[in-house]
């Protein structure tokens, strides 16, 4: 389709759109897809650690993260636990940090491994901040 | 006459489950112990669920009080009075079983670790003087202070949370019982209310229908005269 040179602005985008049209026309099948960059699991679980280490979060921050996070379709990886946990610390709430850990257990529904090895990876966490497990405190038993 | 009985049964025993669990959940409150939320959704609207459910269990009481007699009406009152688990935790004297929306709320779910308040907001002098020590190192609290600080925030652990019912006992014996039930009134029905049967269902008649049937000829090739042996006079 050709198009003059000295055109004004809205036959040009007139022009535009009939040449897309053409391109339309074209053997090759293009696919719908969004052109979002998708987050990779490296930025996600940095986004989310970056969230939890804010110096000064309050309340409320911890709360909207926690149970933003539990609402994804994962179990969160050591490192944002990590930064959680300390964040509990830092608003004087040891209560959140162990139903933390028990939310997390629940997420990893029928694979019971995870759990263990996110304690296991925590532990030097725990101990430091003196986060008993509900195991220790025999809170996993009816 | 099967057809009627089954078609009486299914429609009693769906009706009536309907109702038993509504029966089931009153009569647990009115034992003081507490029926289970309804299950967590994928998108939650916390207290939109616990609006409806206060409201059908306050809802249902009324239905009791109106329909069983005084003495499980009396034990659901005392029950719903002492065991406001809402009422125990808020400082102001709430007479009705509403509770207040426009506050943040307290909610056990699965999905929502952290709910919008803690469970015990009016503390006593103990339990502050725990608090003042959480904010020390926690290495120096011990177990029971550490549990006594969580049963502070929270209502129900997650195994708690989690625990089975046994709900589905009294649903299914309750079931069995109504099936049972509409089985007698079925049966009493066939004997009182039902006309007598049509002449044409005897023995006699049905003989002699059969054997026009087979006289004419009837289905000769697929159906009912192709099943008889007209040599051998006898079925096939």
């Amino acid at each position: 389709m050709h198009c003059g040179k000295y055109i004004k602005s809205q036959t040009v985008k007139l022009c535009i759109v009939v040449l897309h049209i053409d391109g339309i026309r074209s053997p090759l099948a293009s696919r719908c897809y969004s052109h979002a960059k998708v987050e990779t699991d490296e930025e996600f679980d940095a986004r989310w650690v970056t969230y939890f280490s804010k110096p000064d979060i309050d309340a409320w921050e911890l709360k909207k993260g926690m149970n933003t996070l539990i609402g994804y379709d994962l179990v969160p990886e050591a490192k944002i636990l990590d930064s959680a946990l300390r964040a509990c610390r830092r608003l004087n709430d040891l209560a959140s940090a162990i139903r933390i850990l028990e939310a997390v257990k629940d997420k990893s529904g029928p694979h019971k491994d995870i759990y263990p090895y996110l304690i296991q990876e925590l532990q030097p966490t725990l101990i430091e901040l003196g986060i008993s497990t509900p195991e220790d405190l025999g809170m996993d038993k009816l | 006459m099967f057809y009627s009985a089954t078609l009486i049964l299914v429609q009693s025993a769906s009706s009536i489950t309907c109702f038993l669990r509504l029966f089931t959940c009153t009569s647990l409150v009115s034992l003081g112990l507490n029926s289970h939320p309804p299950p967590p959704c994928l998108y939650p609207s916390p207290s939109l669920t616990r609006l409806s459910w206060s409201t059908l269990r306050t809802t249902m009481l009324h239905l009791t009080t109106g329909r069983v007699g005084c003495l499980l009406s009396k034990q659901a009152v005392v029950a719903l009075t002492s065991s406001g688990a809402r009422m125990s935790s808020h400082g102001h004297h709430e007479v009705s079983d509403s509770v207040d929306m426009s506050q943040p709320m307290y909610w056990d779910r699965l999905d929502t670790p952290l709910p919008d308040r803690p469970w015990k907001d009016v503390l006593d002098s103990t339990d502050k003087s725990l608090k003042q020590k959480e904010k020390g190192p926690w290495t120096a609290l011990s177990k029971e202070e550490k549990i006594a600080l969580y049963r502070l925030k929270f209502n129900h652990t997650y195994p708690e949370m989690k625990r089975p019912s046994h709900e589905w006992k009294t649903v299914i014996g309750g079931m069995f019982i109504f099936f049972g039930i509409t089985g007698l009134v079925v049966f009493w029905q066939g004997h009182y209310v039902y006309p007598p049967q049509p002449h044409t269902f005897g023995e006699e008649w049905q003989a002699k229908q059969i054997q026009r049937m087979l006289d004419m000829r009837i289905n000769p090739i697929e159906g009912f005269s192709a099943q008889w042996d007209y040599k051998n006079k006898q079925w096939k």
